[in-house]
């Protein structure tokens, strides 16, 4: 039988086709063929949303050429306005330090989807699918943005108590559907969906406290932050302790899922809760410690907001879409913290660049709503994707693969 | 294989080429005058939509360039202003009182650049000059006829957010109200608004049609039958539920409902109009002349920045006495008469 380990590849293969295979059945070719689709998507629109496009197109075949240079400009201008604004700036290079500026941006823009995008992605894998960031995002603004203008602390402790009090309110509006998901079997979509609704009227009724007013303002805002409660800048970018922080908190999400045994639990139940609670697994609880960790972390995502300088005041509007744009990064990184990292950067390019893009181009930022859109439609039906780039199927390529191998077994059996 | 690498490849080189046909960047020979929303956006048939109509009659005539960005939400505000100002605007006009503390803060960043903001004039900066109106004088008339032509005796107004130039709207109208009850020994109520406690019902944003729609149907239940939402494009929400319940008026607010929400013109009263395209269009002119100065400009009934839309659809139902009442009330208001005060009254 000691020949049976000596089994040959069915058909022998050259090195770069197997590398070439393995490419395009990967997740992560179909992730940035995604993208690409979306871009093209994104071209077309933008093209034909453009005034000179339209009426080039009017007598395109009279004369074709201005027809494509306008389709070419207003799509080429976009674009490099978009990657300009998110990127580099290549036509005000005056110093690298404004060379550099868009990217600083998109890393500041990024941080809070960092943040949600990991929370969620968490909740993923623990096959919970949890809507909820963006109330967990607001009541940790809440709990962060009232120890930030009232306390009055030392600088580095007022920012911890602040980063925990943003941590707690997050934490705190996580826990409730994952407690109700593990003693009654609520469905954490729903709750979670309410929970949002019920965070934002809770921060617009809390604005129209005295406690929370800006004192002699009439405007539902908070008074601004205290300047020992503010992330410290790095080298005079817009670059903040946020996107350190936001990193860490990867790295440690990254630690959890795959070193620690809750991580493993937390794993087993996502994959199957059944099998997992047979193998002695506490699945109630595992799912009120996910919901714990990610709206905690969904909490942080409000930091990157308030704790910026200068001084930020606590709004209705302090969420942003945070926490639903984080849906998308989630998708898009697969709900690995790798891959989050990369999506939130992504997504806070799309945004520093939508606002160069609508400045400058008059580009309908709505644009940038579709290409997100877009990029998740994609990401969420591969075989899309696959059919557009006539891409292999991998499950296929593996059953193939499964097949031959047992053919050849049996074969090697037989003739033994 | 063969085809993939030649897909990805064909795709590389028309990303690249994409790119590089770029424009390079064009040099601003010409006046640029740019223009940011709040979050209603450019089609709001309302206040954000006017300034941005003014602002393109100033490129047409004018020969001015311009460029203009919406804002979604507040979180946009300031990088909008920022992306706008790496265009090297020469003026840029910022939509709305929510946009103070944005403008406020570039303004300080860039003191060469010249700034106007509509609806705000708590700025005090050498480059920002306020554009502000007393709608007040107009939602008096506006209150007025409202009264005269309720006939179940309860007329209502709403706002978005309690600011200034939104509460100033409530105030002429209850004035008005008041002053038609005066005339007339009548008891007309106006519900939403408290004009001495400077409080009453706001939906909280300029977004949610909804819920104009359902304020509006709790109006309508008390037995309200002219409505004024003061709410931007939350006034939709409104027409559409004076659209279900019928026999119920509106009063349009900003712009002249009737043109600019045509699928409601039949529910339109009358609009309580403030002329921003006209004050966008005058800034502008004044800034490309290099006249540009900090000197605030208050839209008057006297200097017909304010005033209220013909009556289109209800000229046959108003009686004449009524109509030369308002006549008559608005040459007293204009020629300082008769004076209409609010607390957020412009200064």
């Amino acid at each position: 039988m000691s020949d049976l380990n000596e089994v040959q590849p069915v058909q022998p293969v050259s090195r770069w086709s197997d590398a070439f295979k393995k490419m395009a059945t990967s997740q992560v070719l179909t992730s940035i063929l995604a993208i690409v689709v979306a871009l093209v998507l994104g071209a077309i629109l933008i093209a034909a949303a453009d005034g000179d496009v339209q009426r080039s197109w009017g007598y395109l075949f009279s004369r074709p050429g201005d027809f494509f240079s306008a389709l070419g400009g207003s799509v080429g201008s976009a674009y490099s306005a978009l990657f300009q604004g998110a990127v580099f700036n290549i036509s005000s290079s005056y110093t690298v330090g404004q060379f550099f500026a868009p990217l600083t941006k998109t890393i500041a823009y990024s941080v809070p989807l960092i943040f949600a995008g990991l929370a969620l992605g968490m909740g993923f894998r623990a096959g919970l699918f949890n809507i909820g960031a963006q109330g967990q995002i607001i009541l940790g603004a809440t709990l962060c943005g009232y120890l930030g203008f009232t306390l009055n602390l030392p600088a580095g402790i007022h920012l911890v108590i602040c980063l925990l009090g943003a941590f707690i309110g997050g934490a705190l509006w996580g826990f409730i559907p994952g407690i109700l998901k593990a003693k009654t079997g609520a469905n954490e979509v729903i709750v979670t969906i309410m929970l949002n609704s019920i965070a934002i009227f809770l921060l617009g009724w809390l604005l129209t406290l005295q406690a929370f007013r800006s004192p002699g303002s009439n405007m539902p805002v908070s008074p601004r932050m205290a300047p020992t409660a503010q992330f410290p800048h790095f080298f005079g970018t817009t670059i903040d302790l946020g996107f350190v922080l936001a990193i860490l908190a990867a790295i440690l999400v990254w630690w959890i899922m795959e070193r620690s045994t809750l991580g493993f639990r937390i794993r087993a139940v996502g994959e199957n809760p059944d099998a997992a609670r047979t193998a002695g697994m506490n699945v109630s609880m595992s799912y009120v410690w996910v919901m714990i960790i990610a709206g905690g972390l969904a909490g942080l995502a409000a930091t990157s907001q308030l704790l910026s300088s200068p001084a930020q005041q606590l709004n209705i509007d302090i969420a942003s879409t945070f926490g639903f744009d984080a849906i998308t990064v989630a998708l898009l990184g697969r709900s690995k913290p790798l891959g989050t990292v990369l999506a939130g950067l992504l997504f806070g390019g799309l945004r520093a660049g939508g606002y160069l893009m609508q400045s400058s181009t008059g580009t309908p930022i709505d644009i940038i709503l579709v290409l997100q859109s877009v990029i998740v439609l994609l990401i969420a039906a591969p075989p899309l994707v696959r059919a557009i780039f006539r891409l292999p199927d991998p499950e296929r390529e593996r059953k193939a693969e499964a097949r031959a191998h047992a053919r050849a077994a049996k074969k090697e059996v037989a003739a033994s | 294989m063969k085809k993939i690498a030649a897909s990805v490849v064909l795709l590389t080189a028309a990303a690249l080429a994409l790119a590089g046909c770029a424009d390079a960047p064009q040099t601003n020979d010409s006046f640029l005058a740019c223009m940011i929303s709040d979050q209603g956006g450019f089609d709001d048939k309302s206040f954000n939509q006017s300034g941005h109509e003014g602002l393109l009659k100033a490129e047409s005539e004018l020969g001015v360039t311009t460029k203009a960005s919406e804002s979604q939400n507040a979180t946009d505000f300031a990088p909008n202003l920022e992306a706008m100002q790496a265009q090297n605007c020469n003026l840029t006009i910022t939509v709305g009182y929510l946009l103070k503390e944005a403008t406020e803060a570039q303004a300080l960043v860039t003191p060469d650049a010249h700034f106007a903001i509509i609806d705000d004039n708590q700025i005090v900066l050498p480059n920002v000059k306020p554009l502000v109106f007393k709608t007040s004088d107009a939602s008096f008339l506006a209150g007025y006829l409202a009264a005269a032509y309720s006939t179940t005796g309860t007329v209502a107004t709403f706002g978005g957010i309690a600011i200034p130039s939104v509460t100033i709207f409530m105030d002429g109208f209850v004035d008005g109200v008041a002053r038609y009850n005066e005339d007339n020994g009548a008891d007309v109520k106006v519900l939403g608004w408290d004009k001495d406690k400077q409080d009453g019902v706001f939906t909280g944003n300029f977004e949610d049609q909804s819920k104009g729609q359902n304020t509006t149907k709790n109006f309508i239940d008390q037995g309200a039958d002219v409505i004024m939402p003061v709410a931007g494009p939350v006034g939709n929400g409104a027409a559409a539920a004076a659209k279900e319940a019928g026999n119920v008026a509106i009063i349009w607010v900003d712009a002249d409902g009737y043109e600019t929400a045509p699928q409601y013109k039949d529910l339109f009263l009358t609009s309580v109009i403030k002329e921003i395209g006209a004050s966008v269009f005058d800034t502008v002119k004044e800034a490309q002349a290099g006249n540009f100065s900090s000197d605030p400009y208050i839209g008057t009934l006297a200097n017909g920045g304010v005033g209220i839309a013909p009556l289109h659809d209800f000229e046959s139902k108003v009686p004449q006495e009524v109509q030369d009442k308002i006549e008559e009330l608005k040459a007293d208001i204009a020629s300082g008469a008769l004076k209409v005060t609010s607390p957020s009254d412009p200064q």
